[in-house]
């Protein structure tokens, strides 16, 4: 199997995260299409793993996992209290930091 | 099926057709995470392009990863990102106007860095194949975590920590 | 006698400090003015103190002359005791021996050095200047002391002193100057003095008239003094540069120059008309005399001072002085008639004929003084220069005396008025000593023997006939007939007669009781309780205003003014009597000073004047000046006699008309100099002296019986002959409005200059002047608005805004990437990221 493989398909998977975050308005789904990112990178650290054979790209990957973990949480409980706070999530509307 | 197994070509070719298949299922699924109407179905779309990931971790010789992801992903964040949207969700079904103002941007920029990253990858990786392993002995991961990549096993426990705390926090009714 | 030797003149403390003799006086001013008036005596005593003190250094001045002079014919510098040096007999030269000059004694410091022209402030003495030195000393001494009764109790006694003793200090200044510039500047101290005394009761409108036209009149005579200086210092610079190391200001110099023989005809003539003009101003000759008799105005101690004994003479000793440039300029030594001779005379008429018609005491003496001074001026003219120095001499003290004596009569007579027809008459019982005084002062003045007026007016006179000028003689002799005759006038209307007005104790009560409730204030628009002398000067002679005769002590009322109402005429006291009677005496003595009559029978040497007087016209040779310290005594010449035979000096005085020969008709030797022209002088004859004499008796007789008859009797023949006969009632009006000269000056010539230059200095103010400033400022301010408009606003605003708005727009443009919207910051993220690897790809593969 071509190393390519993988690697194409990581950043297939990385692209669309990229347009996700870009184009949707809802927080939840931008916090979903980061994770489709974190992802990608995941795939690739296991591709390169695999290509060298140490398995040091899976523990990377392994930390990447637990970190996202972590930070959905927190985000999720940051967007909990803007809905709370505004109503909304929508994220064009929360542009207080507009300069 | 040791046979079919063993046999490289043909192993390799179950391979592909496998990673094709579920690289396929996955693109889509992720495409119907980004363009869904509906919320709930983007996240259980997100669902299906975790377990496709976890797939092809076996297929990467990553067990212990790809089990880690089914249940941390799978199981925990997803709940989590549904517990995330029901409690925001002033509605359920079809909502329309879930994409930005600006979102058409976004095709350029996600178009730009594929064709980059694409570009790259086959530059360089071009004829590279993958060797055959066999399992990932998880005492390798172990072995890897508690000696060399200690420090960062105990800061991530300290992250875990916070980050309990801080959503707690943060969520609270206070 | 040495003639080879250099003799050594001697000199002394005296003559080499007798700067001191100004400056005393000159610092007496500056403590009068600054302390002056917190001093017990309020200033005078200073004054007394100062002039005294000059006094005694011009005596000792003038004692050291007298034994310089002997000394240049004994060959030594012995100093003998004073009675000796003046009676030792000047060793007569022998044949072929010429009597030295007496070079006078210089000490001065340097005032002003710029390049070549160095000139210096100090003393210069000679025989003439300590002559003068010691008279004005005098004369001011004994007119302070009567002042100091005189003016007690005016409102600015102690300016009055401080004027006083600076105008002593000026002449001083004046007398004793060594070059021209220091004699101008005594000069013009002399007419500000001139100036605020005349006017020190200035708040009466008449008297400060009367002080601004005598400053004036003066002025345009001034003029010709500069003018005169700058002509001869540009005609004897180059000589006395070359010869004596001196420069054109140098008054022994210009001596020098004048007599040289190389000097500049042109030259000559015109210095001496511009300086001969300033002599007329000054010393009140036609046709500048108008502001002599306004001049009364002052104070009675002003007058005798000032206008009668030392200022006028100012003008005589400039002449005098420069002599040479005179005998040169106007050919004097050639017999021909001369602008000096030709206005002396017509001066002598012209004031003794003004004196008849005037009805205030101090104007009769005024005109007195102008025609006298006339004299002085005939005698100079003519050649006669020792009896017209001789005359400033005796004048002074018989002139100075019938003023303090008319200050006497007013004092304490006829109550401070000078009117003699209202408030005089019938004074000889009650003032015995002013009388007494008067009268010998009287018969000085027209030249009755022995007094001082006969011994120097008689020698003028007889000058001027042996000289050759037959018509000035009669002149002369006729001005002589007058003066004695008004001054009858005068003395009988004065001390003769019923006595009228204040002088009978009669005296306007409302008058009296103002008078003293005005002692010590300043009296605006007073003079109505003073009408009742002036108004009778109004009738006379009120076309110049002369209200103010009668006001001499009006508001200077001393403390026993009032009293004196109630007790008629009386005699004045000690502090005015002392000094007239003083000045009497010197009146009797002055004319034994130079004798020239009794020469042929005593010996020549009792002629003191021309012994240390004249100074002698002998060449001598000149030496390089050698230039020490600063105020040190400077050397012109060598005290040698030269060789060079004067044919006056040897061998005695020529006969009349003698020969014309030595320094003013030749010129000297090469290497000497000659400083003073020979003048001759006249051998006096019993005829002479007869003849004059006979026409003052005959005068004397003639004005007696008419005074007697006309204003005694009221003879009714003479009495409206004026009104009777048309030519004497014209002659009598031309008189009474002087000639119509003050007409002719004031609405004449002065309405005429000054009017059209008023006008045309007004227009250019305000067309020229005014219209240059508002343009300018027009201008300014329209290159201000423009300046505001464009580059203000436009340029330098808009570069001000435009950075500001370039940084606002910029930071405008840059807004929209702050939108606050996180997908936009994602896109930016990840697309400045894409970018970012683009361009790291391609470096790194290419």
């Amino acid at each position: 199997m071509l190393a390519v493989n993988f690697l194409l398909l990581a950043a297939a998977l990385f692209s669309i995260g990229v347009y996700g975050v870009i184009a949707r308005r809802n927080a939840v789904m931008v916090l979903m299409s980061i994770e489709l990112i974190l992802n990608a990178v995941n795939l690739n650290l296991i591709a390169f793993a695999l290509m060298t054979g140490a398995v040091d790209g899976q523990v990377f990957a392994l930390y990447v996992i637990a970190i996202a973990a972590a930070e959905v949480g927190v985000g999720l409980a940051m967007v909990l209290m803007i809905y709370r706070n505004r109503r909304s999530i929508a994220l064009d509307e929360l542009s207080e930091m507009k300069g | 099926m040791n046979a079919l197994i063993l046999a490289a070509d043909d192993i390799n070719v179950a391979q592909n057709v496998g990673f094709g298949i579920i690289a396929a299922v996955m693109i889509f699924a992720a495409l119907s995470v980004v363009s869904s109407k509906n919320v709930v179905h983007a996240a259980l779309w997100l669902v299906v392009v975790l377990g496709g990931v976890a797939a092809q971790y076996i297929l990467a010789a990553a067990e212990f990863v790809a089990v880690s992801q089914v249940l941390v992903y799978i199981g925990a964040v997803m709940v989590l990102f549904l517990f995330g949207i029901m409690l925001t969700r002033a509605q359920i079904g079809k909502e329309a106007g879930l994409n930005n103002r600006g979102w058409a941007v976004g095709i350029p920029v996600a178009v730009l860095l594929f064709g980059l990253l694409a570009w790259v990858v086959i530059d360089e990786f071009r004829d590279d194949v993958l060797p055959d392993r066999g399992p990932t002995p998880t005492v390798l991961l172990s072995d890897q975590f508690l000696s060399i990549y200690i420090v960062p096993f105990f800061a991530l426990a300290f992250v875990l920590l916070a980050a309990a705390i801080g959503a707690i926090v943060l969520a609270r009714k206070d | 006698m040495l003639a080879a030797e250099a003799a050594e003149l001697s000199t002394g403390w005296f003559l080499e400090n007798a700067w001191l003799i100004a400056l005393i006086p000159g610092i007496g001013f500056a403590v009068i003015i600054l302390f002056g008036k917190r001093l017990p005596m309020k200033g005078s005593e200073i004054g007394l103190l100062s002039m005294f003190a000059s006094l005694v250094l011009a005596t000792g001045a003038a004692i050291q002359w007298i034994q310089r002079t002997n000394s240049a014919s004994e060959g030594g510098e012995e100093a003998a005791g004073i009675i000796s040096s003046i009676a030792r007999s000047l060793p007569r030269a022998t044949e072929g021996e010429a009597e030295p000059f007496i070079e006078p004694v210089v000490h001065t410091w340097v005032w002003w050095s710029n390049g070549p022209l160095e000139f210096g402030i100090g003393s210069s003495a000679n025989g003439l200047a300590v002559l003068l030195l010691w008279l004005v000393a005098f004369i001011s001494f004994l007119v302070q002391v009567f002042s100091l009764e005189y003016v007690r109790g005016d409102r600015r006694y102690t300016h009055f002193f401080a004027a006083m003793t600076l105008f002593s200090a000026g002449m001083l200044v004046m007398l004793m100057a060594p070059n021209m510039v220091q004699l101008i500047l005594g000069w013009e101290i002399m007419g500000l003095c001139s100036f605020l005394l005349i006017g020190h009761w200035w708040e009466e409108e008449a008297n400060s008239r009367a002080a601004l036209k005598a400053f004036f009149t003066v002025r345009v005579g001034d003029v010709g003094l500069l003018v005169g200086t700058a002509i001869i210092f540009f005609g004897a610079n180059a000589w006395a540069v070359d010869n004596l190391d001196s420069n054109g200001f140098d008054i022994t110099a210009i001596q020098a120059w004048a007599l040289s023989g190389e000097a500049n005809t042109q030259f000559l003539l015109w210095g001496a008309v511009a300086l001969f003009i300033a002599a007329i101003g000054k010393s009140g000759q036609f046709p500048l005399h108008t502001w002599l008799p306004d001049a009364m105005a002052g104070p009675t101690p002003v007058s005798s001072l000032l206008h009668s004994s030392t200022m006028v003479v100012a003008g005589v000793f400039l002449v005098a002085q420069l002599y040479p440039v005179f005998w040169q300029g106007f050919n004097i030594d050639g017999g021909g008639l001369s602008m000096i001779a030709i206005i002396g005379g017509i001066t002598i008429i012209i004031a003794a004929l003004l004196a008849f018609v005037q009805d205030d005491i101090k104007k009769v003496l005024a005109y007195s003084t102008v025609s006298q001074l006339g004299y002085m001026m005939l005698g100079l003219g003519t050649g006669a220069w020792l009896p017209a120095v001789f005359h400033i001499f005796t004048h002074a003290f018989f002139k100075c005396c019938l003023f303090l004596c008319a200050g006497s009569v007013s004092h304490s007579a006829s109550h401070h008025s000078f009117d003699m027809k209202r408030d005089m008459g019938g004074l000889w019982k009650k003032m015995p000593f002013t009388f007494a005084a008067w009268i010998v002062s009287t018969l000085a003045l027209t030249g009755v023997f022995p007094f001082a007026g006969f011994w120097s007016k008689d020698e003028i006179i007889d000058n001027v006939g042996s000289n050759g000028y037959d018509f000035l003689l009669v002149v002369g002799l006729g001005g002589a007939a007058l003066t004695a005759m008004y001054m009858t006038r005068a003395t009988y209307l004065t001390f003769f007669g019923q006595p009228r007005g204040a002088a009978a104790g009669v005296f306007n009560p409302d008058e009296e009781y103002s008078e003293e409730h005005e002692m010590e204030e300043i009296s605006v628009g007073a003079p109505e309780p003073r009408s009742l002398s002036a108004a009778a000067n109004a009738t006379v002679d009120h076309h110049d205003g002369d209200q103010p005769d009668g006001h001499d002590g009006h508001d200077g009322d001393d403390g026993h003014g009032g009293h004196d109402d109630h007790h008629g005429p009386h005699e004045s006291g000690p502090l005015l009597i002392v000094p007239i009677v003083i000045l009497a005496f010197f009146a009797i003595i002055a004319g034994f000073a130079n004798p020239t009559p009794l020469a042929s029978r005593f010996g020549e040497d009792i002629e003191s004047l021309k012994k240390y007087v004249e100074p002698r016209p002998s060449p001598a040779p000149f030496e390089d000046v050698i230039a020490t310290g600063p105020g040190e005594s400077i050397t012109l010449i060598d005290g040698r006699p030269s060789a060079f035979p004067s044919a006056d000096a040897a061998g005695g005085e020529g006969e009349e008309g003698a020969a014309k020969a030595g320094c003013g008709f030749d010129p000297p030797e090469p290497g000497t100099a000659c400083f003073f022209p020979a003048v001759s002088h006249a051998e006096p004859k019993f005829a002479k002296i007869l003849l004059s004499l006979g026409v003052v008796a005959g005068a004397y007789a003639v004005a007696i019986a008419f005074n007697v008859a006309y204003y005694g009797r009221r003879n009714k023949h003479l009495v409206g002959l004026t009104e009777r006969s048309k030519v004497l009632r014209g002659g009598l009006l031309f008189l009474e409005n002087k000639y119509y000269l003050d007409r002719l000056y004031e609405n004449g010539i002065v309405h005429a200059v000054a009017h059209p230059i008023s006008k045309g200095a007004y227009w250019v103010n305000q067309h020229v002047l005014d219209a240059t400033v508002n343009a300018a400022g027009a201008g300014a301010r329209r290159t201000g608005d423009w300046v505001y408009d464009n580059i203000d606003q436009k340029v330098i605003d808009g570069a001000v805004d435009g950075s500001g708005w370039v940084a606002s727009e910029s930071g405008h443009g840059l807004q929209p990437t702050q939108s606050g919207k996180v997908s936009q910051y994602g896109a930016l993220l990840f697309g400045a990221a894409a970018v970012g690897a683009i361009v790291l790809v391609l470096v790194n593969v290419s």
